[in-house]
């Protein structure tokens, strides 16, 4: 079974389909497949981040001023984990391809496990923002006090996002979008609230467009780390059937590649949405 | 580097010397942009951010990825996506730039603003 340079065809391989020529043309295929997927994800994460570079560039004081509201410390720790998955990943492709099948499992689980946390910390920075109303569009509750006093129990925060919740907003969501824009004073791009980085200044316009842009952006992240990790459990079933081996890891290598794409993105995040200078 | 030792007859396993290291690198570097924000760099600040990025996702795609040793093409596919989404962003960049001085403030029809 584990016996080496046996990857090739004739040879009936249970995993080999029968419109591929031999083990190492499948891998091949579904190796580009893969690769063609990854592409339309960064296509998908693209334009998204298109989106950013706009409103940053035309709205630099919004990102000065709403990215004090974000906990770097959380964001820095979540970075750190997603290498460890990835490190933990890449392990396991490489376990797949000896046939340590203990070492696998392993791997694997230690992937899903960072993953948990990583959604973990996720969610710890989603209901802060959410108890204080740093949210998006009409639901953004202007922050009057500078963000070290957010800290402290507000009191007409909760009131304030618990009306519309209730769906009595008069107000049509759509006022998040270009009319915002277009209430920008022109004149205020040089001001003061560009670059300043100790206590919040005054709080600029249209803050909520950051908001909006944060929760779509780590939204999105966060529902393909979900996804990842119901591949990685496919994985660990298949894997406790002990079906990967030197002749056939595919899966593993594939998912892998996805996993890695996920925490590139997220590489790319964390200092475009936490680390504004 | 004894390919043929064991492992897969049509793919390359990683060390997993490599893997540590690459691994310390991204940890390394990790901190480093996080350190570089405490230094103001005026408006480097986000190139330096950035390029770092850019090293930490070159190091995930080579080694974690195994374009370093998978056939080019895949590298190709990549790579001619991420320019397609720089070219992207550039055009924008340069488009939404021009219109920005034709905005007329608070003129929105049909919006009614609330903050």
């Amino acid at each position: 079974m584990s016996t080496p340079h046996e990857g090739r065809g004739e040879h009936a391989d249970p995993h080999l389909q029968h419109h591929f020529q031999s083990m190492a043309q499948q891998y091949d295929s579904g190796k580009f497949g893969m690769w063609l997927f990854l592409v339309t994800e960064v296509l998908l994460f693209g334009g998204l981040f298109c989106a950013y570079a706009v409103y940053r560039a035309n709205h630099p004081e919004i990102f000065a001023y709403a990215h004090q509201f974000l906990d770097k410390t959380l964001g820095g720790l979540n970075t750190l984990v997603l290498i460890v998955s990835s490190l933990t990943m890449a392990m396991a492709v490489r376990c797949a391809q000896l046939g340590q099948q203990r070492r696998l499992k392993q791997m694997l689980a230690a992937t899903l496990l960072c993953a948990c946390v990583f959604l973990a910390v996720k969610g710890v920075e989603y209901e802060h923002k959410w108890k204080h109303g740093l949210l998006w569009g009409t639901r953004y509750t202007s922050q009057e006090a500078a963000p070290a006093a957010a800290a402290a129990p507000a009191t007409e925060a909760p009131a304030a996002i618990a009306a519309p919740a209730d769906g009595g907003t008069t107000l049509p969501h759509a006022a998040a979008g270009p009319a915002g824009l277009a209430a920008e004073p022109q004149t205020g791009h040089g001001a003061g609230a560009h670059g300043g980085h100790g206590p919040a200044g005054p709080a600029p316009r249209n803050v909520h467009l950051f908001f909006g842009i944060y929760f779509v952006m780590t939204g999105l992240h966060g529902i393909h780390v979900l996804a990842g990790m119901i591949a990685i459990v496919w994985l660990l079933r298949r894997s406790a059937a002990g079906e990967f081996g030197p002749e056939y890891f595919a899966p593993v290598d594939f998912v892998g590649l996805y996993w890695h794409l996920v925490d590139l993105i997220w590489i790319f995040l964390f200092p475009l949405l936490y680390l504004i200078h | 580097m004894s390919k043929h030792q064991e492992g897969p007859a049509y793919a390359h396993v990683v060390p997993v010397r490599t893997l540590l290291g690459v691994f310390g690198a991204l940890m390394f570097l990790t901190v480093l942009t996080y350190a570089v924000t405490y230094v103001d760099l005026g408006a480097l600040n986000i190139w330096v951010a950035l390029g770092i990025a850019l090293v930490k996702g070159t190091l995930v795609a080579l080694v974690f990825m195994h374009l370093l040793w998978d056939r080019k093409f895949y590298a190709v596919v990549l790579v001619s996506a991420l320019l397609c989404v720089m070219i992207f962003i550039g055009i924008a960049l340069l488009d939404s730039g021009q219109y920005q001085a034709d905005l007329i403030p608070n003129f929105a029809p049909g919006i009614t603003l609330r903050c």
